[in-house]
């Protein structure tokens, strides 16, 4: 796996599976 | 009437829900191959941009609408005002429009997930698919019989939902989110671990992965983005609106909106691992590249996925049930959505029990669906689909951003959402949703209907096109006047045209 590929991916799920874990967390927090 | 609705048993219960109903066959069959063949992991640029310029815009839209007026889609714009009605029955008809197809691939997926054991395909995936499968007939007029295999995998998934459904909101949908999405999940990581540790898998997600930046100068790229965004949301045709309807009081709007955005696409990036590393090792197997191996939608599931499962060292059949699970359990939570859409704008304006109201549905639903377990389900189901994506949900979706954003008070829309949110949206999102998604969603519908007309659809005569695409349309379109025009309840008549202020 090319050193692009990498870090797209890992931006990719960091976005995604990260600001999901955030959302979650605020709603925890919140509740 | 309000009283006799069905409410969410906990804030994550509508969570699961509206995530298990975004989550569908799309995001496995479809992501992974989208992003792939525009520009791969650059492509995840347009995708996440059309996600938050879009996709979680909407959303929110239609949770802070439908919490607000608390009923589905005709009696929400119904109440809005009174000649808006007909765009919550359109949108109620494009559910039944797409259930009734929906409903007969998850049905494929059960049968193979029974083939999956034994590999039943064998080394020959895509003539076992169109030839014993299917036993596809020549063309879309001529329907072959009905294919009792796939007839009885039909009926066992529209049991399923009639069961689910007839335990309401908190008992039935609810529940069974909370059961299926946690399988989902743990089928799919299983299949992508097992994949990752497989030979050629690296290179399955380079090709995924691997950023093309020279893609991001292609229009159609923009464009591919946020039509993924927009199809595997379930916005626009009352879905959405529906499940929010069911919001206690006290709940919240922009976090639940982006859970629902951000999960749905969380998921699909695990679908493109897992997906992408099995068809890596497989291309390995060739000796051919991977873009040699890449399908998605029908083709991958039922055709290339079984040839990679050949082709695994071990466990095959494990593998193939797993893969078959995760699209039995995304396809049912997302139809079970789609149903409630009928059940409940149907219920709210005539007043009907829950119970009949479903008994119908189901019935109508399944005689209508047994067209796609014919020789030539395929065709039709390919053509309606076409149709129905294409032309009913963007014009829905259209229809509703421009109505709702530039004839009702948006910033009214945008505080009352804010009131009751974890944390608050800006004056971005009215942005968004006046002027960026009515603007993108017009240039998505140009360019797909410019393509239709000047290259045709999948080489399907016009004759095929008018009566199976033409006629859903037009039978989704004068239901829908029908179904406005008939008198409902009380309750329901009395405040329909009220001009509901936020």
């Amino acid at each position: 796996m090319s050193g692009s590929a990498i870090l797209f991916a890992v931006i990719a799920i960091g976005i995604t599976w990260g600001g999901f874990g955030i959302c979650l967390s605020i709603a925890a927090k919140k509740n | 009437m309000s009283n006799e609705r069905g409410q969410w048993g906990s804030r994550m219960g509508f969570v699961v829900a509206a995530i298990g109903s975004a989550i569908g066959l799309g995001n496995i069959w479809r992501f992974p191959y989208v992003a792939a063949s525009n520009g791969g992991g650059a492509f995840l640029i347009p995708y996440l941009f059309a996600l938050l310029t879009a996709g979680i815009p909407i959303l929110i839209l239609e949770f802070a609408v439908a919490h607000r007026i608390k009923t589905s889609a005709p009696g929400c714009f119904g109440k809005i005002s009174k000649r808006m009605e007909v765009l919550g029955w359109g949108q109620t008809m494009i559910s039944f429009g797409i259930i009734v197809y929906y409903v007969a691939i998850i049905g494929w997926t059960i049968n193979y997930l029974t083939y999956s054991f034994s590999t039943a395909w064998g080394q020959d995936a895509g003539g076992f698919f169109f030839g014993e499968f299917l036993n596809i007939s020549d063309s879309p007029f001529i329907l072959g019989g009905l294919n009792t295999k796939m007839l009885i995998a039909l009926a066992l998934v529209w049991v399923i939902n009639y069961v689910v459904l007839m335990g309401g909101i908190k008992s039935g949908i609810e529940k069974a989110n909370k059961i299926f999405m946690p399988l989902l999940i743990v089928c799919l990581v299983i299949v992508a671990f097992r994949g990752l540790t497989l030979e050629g898998a690296m290179q399955g997600l380079d090709y995924f992965f691997k950023p093309n930046f020279s893609a991001l100068k292609d229009p159609t790229v923009w464009l591919a983005a946020y039509g993924q965004i927009f199809y595997s949301l379930s916005i626009c045709f009352g879905i959405m609106i529906t499940y929010a309807s069911y919001l206690p009081e006290k709940t919240d709007i922009v976090n639940n909106a982006f859970l629902t955005g951000l999960g749905n696409c969380s998921f699909s990036l695990l679908s493109g691992i897992a997906v992408f590393s099995v068809l890596g090792y497989m291309a390995a197997q060739q000796g051919v590249a991977v873009s040699e191996v890449s399908a998605g939608g029908i083709g991958l599931a039922f055709v290339v996925f079984p040839m990679a499962i050949n082709a695994l060292p071990g466990a095959n059949g494990i593998m193939g049930a797993l893969f078959f699970l995760c699209l039995i359990f995304a396809g049912l939570s997302s139809s079970m959505s789609i149903m409630e859409v009928l059940v409940s704008s149907v219920t709210d304006k005539y007043g009907a029990p829950r119970k009949v109201v479903l008994t119908v549905v189901t019935i109508l639903g399944f005689a209508t669906s047994l067209v796609f377990v014919t020789g030539a389900g395929l065709y039709i189901l390919d053509i309606v689909d076409h149709f129905v994506n294409t032309y009913a949900i963007a014009i829905s979706g259209l229809i509703e951003i421009i109505f709702i954003a530039w004839f009702f008070n948006l910033e009214d829309v945008r505080q009352y959402a804010n009131g009751m949110s974890d944390f608050t949206v800006g004056k971005w999102w009215n942005f968004t949703l006046k002027y960026m998604t009515p603007v993108l969603l017009s240039v998505m519908f140009i360019f797909n209907t410019y393509i239709d007309f000047t290259k045709g659809y999948e080489g399907y005569s016009i004759e095929a096109l008018s009566v199976f695409g033409g006629g859903t349309l037009a039978i989704i379109l004068v239901m829908a006047f029908v179904l406005k025009s008939i008198k409902g309840s009380g309750d329901h008549e009395q405040f329909i045209g009220e001009g509901v202020k936020m």
